[in-house]
């Protein structure tokens, strides 16, 4: 949900793009009021335009798309320019996206819960399926996405859950429960680690608890929190970036994890995920357009671009994270252990996490107190 | 020439003008505009209400102010307290001692003991705190050192003290430079005369160096204090997200929950600590 | 005697504490294994992985631009505004705010930047980090010309201008040359301090680019690597050089004085 470890360079374009933009950037400025429908204003575009007129700057996390994709873009779709400015959380990028004038920005990588958030503020372009006949690649579950039913403003670009990543070779017994991370044994006293970002930092005592993700009310989020708090003494750290490293060198035994970042492939790691049995959450990062996007013919054909299974595939094949394109998946060869494997079928038995609007602030504040304690 | 001595009586008052101008009205702008505008900002996104995604809504509102009463934040405002003062008197313990050494070197040991104090401050800050993991941590270099004399592994990564310690290694020659310029200006000789009196070095210390070395003590802590106070860098790297001090608050609030209006609120909050630290210094140096 | 004795203790801590990290992270740069913990080996490993890491290297090349940018700023106008405060007012006013973002936290400087780029709608870049690090390297450079001025003649000053100069030529002929030191010194202060500068950067930098502390920051989140403890050697190298350096050029510079 955040980036990969691969690091991949800045390319100078941006750069330079960057300064010029800047420059630019004095009038203008997306507009926040949510006043007109979103359906109501969706854009004529034109299935023939002159793509060599347009140019895209895209926002993504770090190395969450090939290397290359610059170049390849350029050659395959005949844009005129392709700009990749990189967010390192879903949080900066609704800055960018929200405050602070024209962003300049014509397709976002955002998850899902803030792609609705983004669509609830009357910002984003519905999508074209016209524009996207790749659209028909996706698995049949990938456009019953609870926060976007039919990807009438995002289509999603991975997908997959949270569990328990966890040393097979060094537990007593397999965790199977979120209780196991939140009541740690003896033997895991100070060997476990929860997320830091709050909406996964909730979720394995809200899941523990029988309750949804997506709560609001206050009774739940207070027993959650004590959930939470009875816990942190036995924790090593709260952790979003280093669970994975933390496994492998055993300083860690059990850690929340998602499943693209548990390092299970290697079998001499002894590392495993497991889905603890009071479920989980689903997770997806998307691709938006912004409403205010002046190459919105571009933005389309990009999207369509990215849901070849040559390129999606990418994804899968690189870093690990599972796609939603089943024409792409078909071609990835899964290796043992890998948890590339995971059906969507039981994907969509995790709950998808919404965006909760003002209700937010209540996880602000849990996580807060949580740290503070 | 002719021109220059005929206007000689009145160039003083209008050259004196023109000159203010001149050389005061680039950089006062410049601080102006980046400076007291952003301030200014910070103060009033106090009372307006948060936008939805980061940004402000123009609407008053007490409620900033009422939040900030509440026992979560005045309890990471006291945490933030405690650790940034037990950071800033170990440093104080250290750095006296070392500093009133120094200051009685020969003058070629003098120079090298400075520069040894000063050049760890150079490498990068955060890597500073980075050395501290590999030390602290449960693999790292402390515990494998007590594990080989049979000692017991301690959890010395990811609380509390670790954290104190990245802000004492961060800021420790903070303190002794004030300390040493402090001890250096002592005069030898009023030393001597008071040993001379028969004063135990113990009571010279008390009754002579100490005093006169007030104003360097206080401006030595506000150094160290001052930057750990809102500090947020090293409560993450080394709390292990399980400490908060008010700059994590305050950047949770402002590139997490953006949450603006009650973030600039913290900063006024951090502001306010600082200002009564300040003018009490000013009282204690008045009074030294 | 027994005083000092006792008194060398907290001494020769403070030199432990100060250099038994720094230490560690140089021997371990040399470190053959992939572990940050556990030296198995010499090796110059993770010298050639930091000099082909492009993100450091670009980091580094944009801590550069920032530094030289904000140091050109904070040099002219921190140089404009100490002569200006010390010869063309006395107001106390002035004076403390000229010290105002030498004494303000960080953070909070940096939450202001954010607030006001992001009322001006200013898109966020290198160059916004510059005006930021100006502002602080300002105040420092103004402060340290004072000092050498507090200590410059005045007279000379003055007459100058009783011999009808005006306060343009003056500074240029007069006060500029005197002030030589002082600038250089204020320069090299602002450019230090801008490099390794983190927590305004981090807040006024935007998302396209990044300066060298914010490229370590985020390498330190994503776990512990001995490429960084290549990168802190090769860093305490630089400082260590610039040390040296700067002690002969002072000494150079102050036997020519003398002469």
């Amino acid at each position: 949900m955040f980036r990969t470890r691969v690091t991949r360079r800045l390319p100078a374009a941006a750069a330079a793009a960057g300064l010029a933009l800047a420059v630019a950037a004095c009038g203008g400025g997306s507009t926040n009021s949510a006043e007109t429908a979103p359906q109501a204003t969706a854009a004529q575009l034109n299935p023939n335009a002159d793509l060599a007129k347009q140019s895209l700057m895209v926002t993504v996390w770090d190395g969450y798309t090939p290397k290359e994709l610059q170049d390849m873009v350029k050659k395959e779709l005949k844009i005129s320019k392709l700009d990749i400015t990189i967010h390192d959380t879903n949080e900066t990028a609704m800055t960018k996206l929200t405050t602070g004038g024209d962003s300049g920005i014509d397709v976002a990588f955002v998850s899902g819960q803030y792609a609705q958030a983004l669509n609830e503020q009357n910002l984003l372009e519905p999508i074209h399926a016209e524009l996207i006949p790749n659209l028909s690649n996706l698995y049949p579950e990938a456009t019953q996405l609870s926060y976007d039913k039919g990807n009438k403003y995002s289509v999603p670009y991975t997908w997959g859950t949270t569990g328990i990543c966890y040393r097979s070779d060094l537990v007593k017994t397999p965790p199977t429960s979120w209780n196991d991370l939140l009541k740690p044994p003896a033997w895991a006293e100070k060997k476990v680690t929860l997320m830091t970002t709050e909406r996964w930092l909730a979720l394995p005592a809200l899941k523990s608890l029988g309750y949804s993700v997506n709560t609001a009310k206050d009774d739940e989020i207070a027993k959650a929190k004590e959930l939470l708090l009875a816990a942190k003494p036995h924790l090593l750290a709260f952790d979003d970036t280093t669970f994975g490293d933390r496994l492998i060198k055993g300083e860690a035994l059990m850690v929340e994890a998602w499943d693209g970042w548990c390092p299970t492939t290697d079998a001499k790691q002894n590392i495993k995920f497991a889905v603890p049995k009071e479920g989980s959450d689903l997770w997806v990062d998307t691709m938006v357009i912004l409403k205010s996007s002046k190459n919105k013919e571009a933005a389309h054909a990009f999207i369509n671009y990215i849901l070849d299974p040559e390129v999606h595939r990418w994804a899968a094949e690189n870093i690990n994270y599972k796609v939603p394109n089943k024409a792409a998946m078909d071609k990835v060869k899964i290796a043992p252990g890998s948890l590339l494997g995971i059906k969507p079928a039981q994907l969509l038995d995790g709950e998808a996490i919404f965006d909760l609007g003002q209700a937010s602030t209540k996880f602000t504040r849990l996580s807060s107190e949580i740290q503070a304690d | 020439m002719k021109v220059s001595i005929e206007a000689r009586p009145v160039s003083p008052s209008r050259g004196r003008r023109l000159g203010a101008f001149v050389f005061l009205a680039p950089g006062l702008t410049y601080l102006i505009v980046l400076l007291l505008v952003p301030l200014a900002l910070v103060l009033s996104y106090t009372v307006f209400q948060r936008g939805r995604f980061g940004g402000v809504v123009y609407e008053f509102t007490g409620e900033n102010f009422a939040r900030l009463f509440d026992p979560l934040y005045l309890s990471v405002l006291g945490t933030s307290l405690k650790i940034a003062g037990l950071a800033t008197l170990i440093a104080l313990l250290l750095g006296y001692p070392t500093a009133y050494l120094i200051a009685q070197l020969p003058r070629k040991w003098k120079t090298i003991a400075l520069v040894a104090i000063v050049l760890p401050f150079w490498t990068n800050f955060i890597i500073r705190a980075y050395a501290w993991i590999i030390l602290l941590s449960g693999p790292g270099l402390v515990n494998s050192g007590l594990q080989a004399l049979g000692l017991e592994p301690v959890e010395l990564l990811y609380n509390e003290g670790a954290v104190v310690t990245g802000l004492l290694y961060s800021y420790l020659p903070l303190m002794v430079l004030p300390l040493y310029a402090a001890i250096e200006k002592l005069d030898p000789q009023l030393r001597e005369a008071s040993a001379n009196l028969g004063a135990s070095a113990f009571t010279t210390f008390r009754k002579v160096t100490l005093p006169l070395t007030v104003p360097g003590v206080m401006t030595g802590c506000l150094f160290v204090f001052v930057p750990s106070f809102g500090n947020f860098v090293i409560p993450e790297i080394l709390g292990g997200g399980k400490t908060a001090m008010v700059g994590n608050l305050i950047r949770t609030e402002f590139l997490k929950a953006r949450d603006w209006p009650f973030g600039s609120t913290l900063a006024l909050a951090l502001i306010a600590v600082l200002l009564v630290l300040l003018l009490a210094q000013a009282w204690v140096a008045r009074r030294a | 005697m027994r005083r000092s004795r006792l008194l060398y203790v907290p001494f020769w801590a403070t030199y432990v504490f100060l250099y038994a990290p720094i230490v560690v992270l140089v021997v371990m740069s040399f470190n053959s294994g992939e572990s940050a913990y556990t030296y198995e080996g010499f090796s110059l490993k993770w010298y050639a992985d930091l000099a082909a890491d492009e993100r450091i290297m670009d980091g580094l090349i944009n801590t550069l631009i920032v530094a030289t940018g904000s140091t050109v700023i904070a040099t002219v106008l921190g140089t404009l505004l100490a002569v200006g405060l010390a010869r063309h007012t006395r107001s106390k006013t002035l004076d403390a705010v000229a010290l105002v973002p030498a004494v303000l936290p960080d953070l909070v400087l940096a939450i202001g930047l954010l607030l006001f780029y992001g009322m001006i709608q200013l898109t966020l870049g290198l160059y916004s980090v510059i005006l930021a690090h100006g502002v602080f390297a300002m105040a420092f450079v103004a402060a340290v010309v004072r000092t050498r001025l507090s200590g410059a003649d005045a007279s000379l000053e003055e007459a100058s201008r009783d011999l009808g100069a005006g306060p343009v030529t003056t500074f240029r002929k007069v006060t500029l040359p005197q002030l030589a030191p002082g600038i250089v010194a204020g320069a090299l202060l602002a450019f230090t301090l801008s490099l390794d500068e983190f927590v305004i950067a981090f807040f006024t930098i935007g998302n396209s680019e990044q300066t060298l502390p914010i490229v370590i920051y985020s390498m330190i989140r994503f776990g512990v690597t001995p490429k960084i403890n290549a990168l802190a050697a090769v860093l305490l190298l630089v400082s260590f050089t610039a040390v040296i350096v700067g002690q002969r050029m002072t000494k150079i510079g102050e036997s020519r004085a003398q002469d």
